[in-house]
């Protein structure tokens, strides 16, 4: 399909552009740290590597999700390297579709490639892996349904020529997200039903990008109702979709100068 | 017509992104229920205040703010819900204590919160003791917080020999008020009477800036203010009692000229006599005397 | 209000080359873009073989070079033309022929792996006609593709566009060099101020009356010219250009021929396009000598 060509070709300039070598280098620094602190702490060493090592993931991918996704579009129409490539038989929601894509893969990849370095530092300080560690993984796949969010967020921002503003807009959704649940807390404790109502409506406007965190369960070993996995990933897909689907629709009538 | 492939892209894509949010909804009340059945130690994101303040990078008292907001946030929507423990409360305001020493607010506010009985409080003085004790190591100058150490010790725990230490202790540092010596030797004589009560209660009133502990503090007064008058009008029950006809509700009293009126609690609600003979406060008042048997628990923690 | 192209209506033919000719600012890119479905007219359509600019699969039929083309960076010219081909469904081994094909037919066959980051403008210029033309459009459009080219570089890109006229493709390219118009169009439309000034072939445009004619002439040293033509000539050392109008050819060849002059050459003066382009684009004003065709392109 059209979009898979570009999506693979998303993933190729990804790779080569050498800022990603940095952050995984970075991320792999922190794995390194992880086991440092690990035996600062006593008795908690698994407890810290893995919401250490579980955040940085999160925290890296996401750094990474907003400022290339911000870029994606963007970067296309301002080097006008657009004009050639819509000239092809490729639809404007294909090109969007596939940009999309070949960043959740590079993410995909990034996360893959520090999980195993979270492993291999989990197993140094352990001596061995333990059932409870599988739902480490569940964590992980949690993270990357909120990466894929990001990235759609930052897509649909990318289509607008203005890149610094974009990425504010990008990371003020995702800091809202994150605390939409404690907004609407504060919704049914200020005893004002308008604003309850109000604040309610926002939280499920929102991204919640809380939903995806499960980091502290994991580093305690709960186990994660596989119900949530469910709930969790069809949530993703859905807003995912209600935001490219924005994007297509904006991106499909712009005129580009 | 120009576009015509486009803009029924466009109007299709227009009307199925509302469509498409009436769905997210049902989906994001059931992870809130799924959430919320397991555990909540990602509350605390790390659970350690030293290595927060190690990898914070100079942030710590901004992460200190937001740990202490986010105490606050879970006292309120635990308290809302009517259920919970508050068992994450204290882990909450220790880390914040941690990043910020300097963040008096949390233990002077978070104390309360963390030694009022359930429902209102986490009914965990244990854990307000060391809350202060931690911040007290990272400012031991702070008559203040001597002062809301004592308290603890003397409502919560009843502990008069540990509260008249620390009231003592407190009083020698700069800015400590005169009363905060009184209050130590009142204490270590007379324990828990009354009108100790009502002093210690008294200063909390005066000083508190933050409304919830002025209401809190208020209460507790008209509660010991009524406890009081019952005390006397019981007194004055019981010897009447001996007369005929019987006493069945106060008025006969003022009938009979042993009182000038019914008498009124705090709150103006005439006290009233139950068919067992025992004054007490009438069932309408907003003086509440169960706040009284706060500290009537065991000291030692769950 | 600016409109930035205004009632432009034309038709172009398959099998021709068509010039698109104008100023800077007179709408071409702007026509082409509107073309290509990259901005969108307020009103009208464009349509290429009876399909709109909706329709994807018209892009099959299609070739685009914009203006001052850019690439990929990151990407070699091998992978930029594959990266391309793919749109078109091509197996693997047919991309391959087709990739070293067309890197050969715009000699970039030597710098086919280096990264377009290092590529000068004209190299450029070169990588953006092949992807252009790599899956063998009915109809090119070319968008200036002469900038920014070298002498040899220009005349590789004449040589394309005839190549791809012989093999009966349409070629519609927009440009300021009016004598690469006048050698390669089949038929000219003059654009300015977003208004069509004129369409026609190159000659039907500039078949007004012969303006005169011009005689090259060398006077052998120690001869004079007659003082009367003298005056009307422009000379360089030996040699004089001489211009009179038609009707007097005849006696002012005899007059020569008496003063032992040597005749190099005897030429018609024709306005050119570039008179015309001229004309049109100051003079606004005046109607287009041959009718434009109304309708839509096809």
């Amino acid at each position: 399909m059209m979009a898979g060509t570009v999506a693979i070709n998303t993933f190729r300039e990804a790779v080569r552009d050498r800022v990603l070598y940095n952050l995984i280098f970075f991320a792999l620094a922190m794995m390194a740290a992880a086991v440092f602190v690990g035996q600062i702490t006593i008795g908690i060493e698994r407890l810290v590597i893995i919401n250490l090592g579980l955040t940085a993931i999160s925290l890296i991918g996401t750094v990474m999700a907003i400022f290339i996704g911000v870029g994606l579009v963007y970067k296309e129409m301002e080097k006008r390297t657009l004009y050639s490539l819509l000239a092809k038989p490729v639809r404007r929601w294909e090109f969007l579709v596939g940009k999309f894509a070949g960043l959740v893969l590079t993410l995909a990849v990034n996360t893959a490639l520090m999980t195993l370095g979270l492993a291999a530092a989990l197993f140094y300080v352990t001596r061995g892996f333990s059932r409870a560690d599988t739902s480490i993984l569940v964590a992980v796949y949690f993270i990357l349904l909120e990466l894929a969010l990001v990235t759609a967020l930052a897509l649909f921002f990318s289509c607008f020529p203005t890149p610094m503003l974009s990425t504010l807009l990008t990371l003020g959704l995702f800091v809202a997200g994150q605390f939409s649940t404690a907004l609407r807390e504060y919704g049914h404790v200020a005893h004002n039903r308008a604003l309850e109502l109000l604040l309610g409506a926002i939280y499920y406007l929102l991204p919640n990008f809380h939903n995806f965190n499960a980091i502290g369960a994991v580093a305690h070993g709960d186990a994660i109702p596989g119900a949530l996995i469910l709930h969790n990933t069809l949530y993703a897909v859905l807003y995912i979709t209600v935001v490219l689907l924005g994007a297509s629709a904006i991106f499909a009538n712009m005129d580009l100068k | 017509m120009t576009g015509a492939a486009r803009t029924r892209f466009t109007r299709g894509a227009t009307a199925a992104i509302p469509l498409l949010f009436v769905a997210i909804v049902p989906l994001q009340r059931g992870i809130d229920r799924y959430r919320a059945s397991m555990s909540a130690p990602e509350e605390l994101w790390v659970g350690s205040g030293t290595l927060l303040k190690t990898i914070s990078m100079g942030y710590d008292a901004l992460l200190a703010d937001i740990y202490w907001t986010r105490a606050v946030q879970y006292y309120g929507a635990h308290f809302e819900t009517g259920s919970s423990q508050f068992k994450e409360l204290y882990p909450l305001m220790s880390i914040a204590l941690t990043l910020d020493p300097r963040l008096t607010v949390v233990p002077r506010g978070g104390s309360i919160l963390l030694s009022e009985p359930n429902p209102i409080g986490a009914g965990r003085p244990d854990q307000a003791v060391e809350l202060l004790q931690q911040a007290i190591v990272g400012k031991h100058d702070d008559w203040q917080l001597y002062a809301s150490l004592g308290f603890v010790y003397y409502w919560y725990m009843k502990d008069y020999g540990h509260a008249s230490q620390v009231y003592l202790e407190g009083s020698q540092y700069p800015g400590a008020p005169i009363w905060m010596k009184g209050m130590a030797a009142r204490i270590a004589e007379l324990g828990g009477s009354r009108d100790t009560s009502v002093m210690v209660w008294s200063q909390i009133y005066q000083t508190a800036t933050e409304p919830r502990a002025r209401e809190n503090a208020k209460q507790h007064l008209m509660a010991l203010h009524a406890q009081a008058d019952i005390e006397e009008l019981q007194k004055i029950v019981d010897n009447y009692s001996g007369h005929i006809p019987r006493v069945t509700s106060l008025r006969d009293l003022v009938e009979d000229r042993v009182l000038p009126d019914v008498p009124v609690d705090p709150a103006g609600y005439a006290y009233v006599l139950n068919s067992s003979g025992v004054v007490t406060v009438n069932p309408a008042s907003s003086v509440r005397m169960d706040i009284l048997d706060a500290g009537k628990h065991d000291k030692a923690a769950e | 209000m600016v409109r930035s192209l205004d009632n432009l209506t034309f038709q172009v033919e398959e099998g021709e080359v068509f010039g698109f000719l104008g100023p800077n600012g007179a709408g071409k890119t702007t026509t082409l873009k509107c073309v290509m479905g990259l901005i969108f007219p307020t009103s009208g359509t464009a349509r290429v073989f009876g399909r709109g600019i909706d329709d994807v699969q018209m892009h099959q039929e299609i070739g685009y070079l914009p203006e001052q083309p850019y690439f990929y960076d990151y990407l070699t010219a091998r992978e930029l033309l594959d990266y391309f081909a793919r749109f078109f469904g091509y197996s693997a081994a047919e991309r391959e022929d087709r990739v070293a094909h067309f890197l050969e037919r715009v000699q970039l066959t030597r710098f086919a792996d280096v990264q377009l980051r290092k590529f000068s403008k004209g190299m450029l210029q070169r990588a953006g006609i092949a992807q252009a033309i790599l899956h063998e459009p009915k109809v090119v459009f070319l968008d200036e593709p002469m900038s920014g080219l070298d002498p040899i570089g220009r005349r590789e890109v004449r040589d394309i566009i005839l190549e791809l006229k012989e093999k009966g493709r349409t070629v519609f390219f927009s440009t300021h060099v009016l004598s690469d118009a006048e050698m390669l169009c089949d038929r000219v439309a003059v654009l300015a101020g977003g208004k069509l000034r004129g369409i026609g072939s190159p000659a039907e445009i500039v078949s007004i009356e012969v303006h005169g004619m011009e005689i090259l002439c060398d006077i052998a040293a120690g001869r004079q010219l007659p003082a009367a033509l003298a005056a009307h000539a422009v000379r360089s050392g030996n040699r004089y250009r001489i211009q009179v109008p038609e009707a007097q050819l005849y006696g002012v060849l005899d007059q020569l021929r008496d003063s032992e002059a040597r005749i190099l050459s005897v030429a018609a003066l024709r306005p050119t396009l570039e008179d015309y382009f001229i004309q049109m684009v100051e003079h606004p004003k005046g109607a287009p000598p041959a009718a434009a065709s109304a309708g839509e392109q096809p």
